[in-house]
């Protein structure tokens, strides 16, 4: 039923610097692909508990059997150990990774290993080269390191390239991919997980035709959805970008502020999705194969330190995400000082999220004088952002103990100094922009990968509108919700789409013209089945949700619909592990 | 008839033109597209689309060796597959580059002027002139 090329998989052995390819339908006809299919080659390929820079560590890219088939099934999933939580890593990149992916004739790759001398993978059709990559190693910026490889390398124009950046190098815990310079797989430190394995980057491109069961069926599909991306949600979308939930966040009162002491503060205005689009958008792109193109980027001229009338004009990607951590945790108070916090954070190919977390809680352990300046060796103080442009080259240098532990993430650090009560990391990652309310923190503490998109309980927090059921009701709507999910991300769809796709009758007819068959009840049963592989590999590697681990902080500033409760968030914990022994082990 | 860029200011970079238009011949993929977006530099500096410009005295069909490009009275040119030799004499020759190569049936990719391309491009990029040619017919 799956035409081959959307089960091949290639493995790369760095240590060998030789790769194979597989052909694997007994994986993607099970579990369709992304992270069904990453999981289930996770569990193959990797030792259990395995230290994260161990070169038997194993990094699965994985796209989905409608990948450049339909309007925004755009993404690629990485799956590996994290080296930030010890446990499951999965992040979730667009740009060109996906088509790429999928032209270059695979479902999914796997990189195992590690080389003797820092390369860099080129991957077209059917041909794997390593190259020499000692001369781009060190470089200072990521930005830098993607020009070099496209002026070496074919398919112009064309190509998704992939790299880290020097925390990467550094082996930073939060280190991130950089994907098309403005994509990332941000999260949980597949950075450092490349640079443990000396490698660098990879440039992936291919293009091919994928033969289709019924092309008129498929043409008149791919037009209902493309149809439905120009809902008025997806507009937003392309209007604002996802910065447009600026202000109405900072409206109920849940836009987290100066380390979650505050969540609503006049810079809000300065940082929000308008002021942005008004001052300092650039231009909009898209991640191949969507129409939506919510990726906004600035345009931001800054005068040269030294030459009179002389601008340097930087194009700066700018979300949601980063806004939060990188603006309004630090107390940022204009857009200017953001976007430079930006770029750098770029440039030094960190997780713009982990990042700013961990400055805040250090901001407020050195107001607390719970540490120095002799620690943080820059007086970092709420919305000086020269400050922490200065602590993010810190994280990535480590010229001390203290930002030694600071790069191993605010999980680490606030267990040799302190402030674990305000260190606001969930499952040992740094907390999303929302205090909604307890479904978005039980959300993120309990979910796979401890991500605001997990399980969407930041969007259950502002439809209940404080009417909480009992916790054991609000576990279950979370677990089946993630469960559901696994549709998205082992389709691969991006989540924006997520109306779209989890409207199970669009998932049913686009599978039917590439010759898959699947009921509602089928795809929902493969959700819980995935979701349940990802929990039963926590576990295997020691993960237990414990209540004891919330940072208190939560519970201190007020939610949109009041205080979060203790007892309930308690009572919900307790639950879900009662499920956890007795459902997903 | 041919397709013209309009406003390439607003291009994203999205390729559903690409993608439509090798929708539009029964597949899907890229290899047989017959239009192309492309970086111009990265993508901080905008893009680049690549179309046909249905020439009336067409450098792709002057140099083909067997006359598999058909010259249309209204401008460009129609493949007669059959023909075709895979020399790649008009990918060379064509002065903006739109003569693409499907690698998979060693063939160009030559437009056919049928304007899905602009239909399907959600910014309003492209522009699907039906006028185009008539006047000198
Ligand atoms: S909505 Fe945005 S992130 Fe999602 S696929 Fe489209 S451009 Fe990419
Ligand atoms: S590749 Fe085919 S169409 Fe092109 S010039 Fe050669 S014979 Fe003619
Ligand atoms: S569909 Fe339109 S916006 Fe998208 S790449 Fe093509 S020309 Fe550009």
């Amino acid at each position: 039923m799956f035409e081959d090329k959307f089960s091949r998989v290639l493995y790369i052995d760095l240590s060998k610097k030789s790769f194979t390819i597989k052909s694997r339908p007994d994986l993607f006809e099970k579990w369709l692909g992304g992270t069904g299919v990453g999981i289930q080659i996770l569990k193959e390929e990797c030792p259990k508990n395995v230290d994260p820079f161990s070169p038997d560590n194993t990094v699965i890219f994985a796209v989905g059997p409608i990948t450049s088939l339909y309007p925004l099934a755009s993404k690629t999933i990485a799956i590996f150990k994290s080296p930030l939580t010890g446990n499951l890593g999965e992040s979730h990149a667009g740009g060109r990774s996906a088509v790429s992916i999928m032209m270059a004739g695979y479902g999914a790759i796997v990189i195992k290993g590690k080389s003797d001398i820092p390369v860099y993978l080129s991957i077209f059709d059917n041909e794997v080269r390593f190259h020499d990559a000692r001369a781009i190693w060190g470089i200072k910026d990521a930005i830098t390191v993607g020009k070099i490889i496209r002026q070496k390398e074919t398919f112009s124009g064309q190509r998704s390239i992939m790299r880290i950046g020097r925390a990467g190098e550094n082996l930073v815990s939060f280190a991130s991919l950089n994907t098309e310079t403005y994509r990332h797989f941000g999260r949980l430190g597949l950075g450092a997980v490349f640079g443990s394995k000396n490698l660098k980057a990879i440039v992936i491109a291919g293009k091919r035709t994928i033969n289709l069961s019924d092309p008129k069926a498929y043409l008149r599909i791919y037009k209902n959805i493309l149809d439905e991306t120009t809902s008025s949600l997806m507009k937003k979308y392309h209007d604002l970008g996802t910065a447009a939930n600026v202000l109405p966040l900072h409206e109920i009162g849940g836009l987290p502020i100066e380390n979650l002491n505050r969540t609503s503060y006049e810079g809000a205005i300065e940082l929000s999705g308008e002021n942005l689009a008004q001052n300092y958008l650039g231009r909009r792109i898209a991640c191949t194969g969507c129409p939506v193109a919510c990726v906004h980027i600035a345009a931001f001229r800054d005068p040269h330190e030294e030459e009179k009338y002389f601008y340097k004009t930087s194009m700066i990607g700018y979300d949601y995400e980063p806004i939060y951590s990188l603006g309004t945790m630090l107390g940022i108070k204009d857009a200017k000082g953001f976007l430079k916090l930006m770029d750098r954070t770029e440039k030094l190919g960190l997780d713009a999220m982990s990042s700013g977390v961990a400055l805040a809680w250090a901001t407020e352990m050195l107001n607390k004088n719970l540490i120095t300046e002799k620690e943080t060796l820059v007086k970092f103080s709420f919305g000086n952002w020269e400050r922490y442009i200065e602590g993010l080259e810190n994280i990535v240098s480590m010229p001390n103990d203290f930002y030694k532990a600071l790069a191993k993430g605010t999980s680490y650090a606030s267990k040799i100094y302190g402030g674990k009560d305000f260190a606001l990391n969930f499952g040992k990652n740094e907390m999303p922009g929302y205090h909604t309310g307890p479904a978005a923190h039980l959300g993120w503490f309990l979910g796979a990968r401890h991500s605001h998109l997990d399980n969407a309980g930041y969007s259950m927090d502002q439809s209940l509108k404080g009417n909480y059921p009992r916790p054991e009701k609000l576990i279950d709507n979370l677990i089946e919700e993630e469960a559901n999910r696994q549709i998205l991300s082992s389709l691969v769809v991006c989540f924006f789409a997520r109306a779209i796709y989890l409207n199970f009758d669009n998932t049913i007819n686009c599978l039917k013209t590439i010759g898959i068959d699947l009921t509602k009840e089928e795809l929902k049963e493969l959700g819980m089945e995935i979701y349940r592989q990802k929990m039963s590999y926590k576990t295997q590697e020691g993960w237990l949700p414990n209540f004891q681990d919330l940072p208190k902080r939560i519970f201190e500033t007020s939610a949109p619909f009041g205080k979060i409760s203790e007892e309930y968030m308690n009572k919900a914990i307790d639950y879900f592990r009662k499920r956890l022994e007795k459902d997903f082990r | 008839m041919r397709i013209e860029i309009k406003d390439p200011d607003r291009c994203v970079g999205c390729e559903i033109c690409m993608l439509a238009c090798v929708r539009r011949q029964g597949f899907a993929g890229l290899a047989k597209s017959k239009i192309a977006v492309h970086s111009s530099g990265g993508m901080e500096k905008g893009f680049t689309v690549l179309v046909c410009r249905a020439c009336f005295d067409p450098p792709c069909a002057a140099v083909c060796p067997t006359n598999a490009l058909e010259v249309r009275k209204d401008g460009g040119v129609n493949l007669i597959s059959e023909k075709c030799i895979g020399c790649k004499n008009c990918v060379e020759a064509c002065t903006v580059n739109a003569v693409f190569w499907d690698s998979e049936t060693n063939k160009p990719n030559i437009c056919t002027y049928c304007g899905f391309c602009a239909m399907n491009c959600p910014h309003h990029v492209l522009y699907f002139n039906k006028e185009w040619g008539k006047r000198d017919v």
